[in-house]
């Protein structure tokens, strides 16, 4: 099955990060992406920019309305995703423990919709 | 058989495709047709293997609707061949301890994990479980099946889990077995006979998971306290159907079997010195049940297992027996310091055993005007009419 990694963080704390912090955490998400891949279980995945790049458009009776800012405000923001294909939830879970953003901030699984 | 049955048939039509709903209404109407079809020519030389195929047929019928008749028949194949397969093959593996462990997946909302297990591996309706849990049967209903849907798609897996993480998932479902227990105790005398029957069927559970889950101390453990509790279930009423408290019950109206059986189980799970919260917690009713044998209760050694069990669990729930106990070991004042540090918060507040204790350990330390307070805060709070006419007796004789 395959699953989407939602990695949802603290922005506020990323941009007020050490440098050598930042190129920790750099390290560790390149490591985790290289252990996806050697498992065989990546099927994409991207870092986002900040969610003060967001722009939310809807049309509603014809009318198209273009707002700025992400969907919601809220403290932790989506910051990046994986798409996996696990054998099944414990699977799933299991990959998303070993995210680096679990440790300071929250991963949601979804499950993909199968087409 | 059906009760044996139910859960065993249910896990394993639902192992493959995790879809619980359709393994459910697939062995109904498998159950249907064997009630129409067995008096008139035999029941089948193997009677699961039979209900297993038809289920089977079942749900290929309704996938059939939606699909092209290629498909269809390749799979009615198939199941013909299941068929002669079941039947050389014997009796069918039993996967209701997978079940289980679905069903109290860290996944699942804990709220719905005892009443799935219950409409699962029991096969009890969703509004006998509503009533037993005190919500509508509409509500339930939704509940359980939210629950279900989000087992299948979200693949929550049927798989015992491995050693490493076993100890903390089977605590999820003996946790959600004793919340079935802990109900139908609550309502052991309630008007709906439905709610006594919930005790037994915890009981039935906790018997499985303990076989199943190859005498883990803490299954054992868990079977070793509902049978104390329930032991003792005839004693908690008099002739008259008045509430006897635990310190007041005959004991030669204990069930001496069921504490025997009790004993055995916690002396082997004691032997694996592996302790936990089920075990002590049986260990506690254990120094209870002393007085079956003649002995006095033993105060002292209930609270130093309390004083465990607290630092274990940090549970409010057992921060009020722990409590009730210290009173007992050590004085009403004792009792009652625990009791107002536990309840600081305030989250004590809804809870009517924190108030019947401290009405009780108020009385006894001569503070009235307290007691007659938290009386009332208890009565209010109260469920069952007995025991709500023993507080109420409790108040008067106040003064």
């Amino acid at each position: 099955m395959q699953y989407l990694l939602m990695i949802h963080g603290e922005e506020g704390r990323l941009a007020t990060m050490p440098k050598a912090e930042v190129e920790k955490m750099m390290g560790a998400y390149g490591a985790y992406t290289k252990a996806l891949k050697d498992a065989g279980v990546l099927r994409g995945g991207e870092r986002l920019q900040p969610s003060t790049t967001a722009t939310v458009v809807r049309t509603k009776n014809g009318k198209t309305s273009v707002l700025n800012g992400p969907y919601a405000e809220v403290k932790e923001q989506l910051g990046g995703y994986y798409v996996i294909d696990a054998a099944d939830l414990d699977a799933a879970i299991g990959w998303a423990a070993r995210c680096p953003g679990a440790a300071d901030g929250a991963i949601e699984v979804r499950p993909i919709w199968p087409m | 058989m059906a009760r044996e049955s139910y859960g065993r048939l249910v896990a394993f039509l639902a192992a493959r495709d995790r879809d619980i709903a359709s393994a459910e209404d697939a062995f109904s109407d498998a159950l249907a047709a064997a009630l129409a079809d067995w008096p008139r020519r035999g029941v089948p030389a193997n009677p699961e293997g039979w209900l297993i195929v038809t289920a089977r047929r079942r749900r290929i019928d309704a996938a059939r609707r939606g699909r092209v008749a290629d498909e269809a028949s390749e799979t009615l194949r198939l199941a013909a061949e299941e068929l002669q397969a079941v039947e050389d093959a014997g009796p069918i593996p039993d996967r209701r301890l997978a079940l289980m462990f679905v069903c109290a997946h860290p996944a699942i909302d804990e709220a719905v994990r005892a009443p799935l297990m219950l409409q699962t591996i029991l096969g009890l309706d969703a509004t006998a479980i509503a009533s037993a849990f005190l919500v509508s049967p509409a509500a339930m209903g939704q509940r359980l099946s939210r629950a279900k849907a989000k087992i299948r798609l979200a693949g929550a897996p049927f798989r015992v889990p491995e050693r490493d993480e076993l100890p903390e998932r089977l605590g999820a479902v003996l946790e959600a077995i004793y919340a079935a227990f802990a109900h139908g105790w609550e309502q052991a005398f309630a008007d709906d006979p439905r709610g006594r029957n919930l005790a037994e069927e915890a009981i039935w559970l906790g018997r499985l998971v303990a076989s199943l889950a190859l005498d883990e101390p803490e299954a054992l453990g868990l079977l070793a306290l509902m049978l104390y509790a329930d032991s003792r279930r005839a004693a908690r009423r008099d002739a008259a159907g008045r509430y006897v408290p635990l310190a007041e019950q005959e004991v030669s109206r204990w069930n001496a079997a069921a504490i025997d059986e009790a004993e055995r189980l916690l002396t082997v799970a004691g032997a694996r010195r592996a302790p936990g919260r089920f075990q002590l917690e049986a260990a506690i009713q254990s120094a209870h049940a002393a007085r079956i044998h003649g002995g006095a209760t033993d105060w002292p050694a209930i609270a130093a297992l309390y004083d465990a069990l607290y630092a274990l669990t940090e549970s409010k729930v057992v921060a009020v027996n722990r409590a009730v106990a210290t009173a007992e070991a050590r004085g009403a004042t004792a009792g009652l310091a625990l009791l107002e540090a536990a309840a600081a918060d305030g989250g004590l507040d809804g809870y009517q055993s924190y108030w019947a204790a401290r009405a009780a350990l108020s009385a006894r330390a001569g503070r009235k005007d307290e007691a007659r307070e938290a009386y009332r805060r208890a009565i209010g709070l109260e469920f069952d009419p007995a025991t709500r006419a023993f507080l109420l007796e409790r108040l008067a004789s106040l003064g």
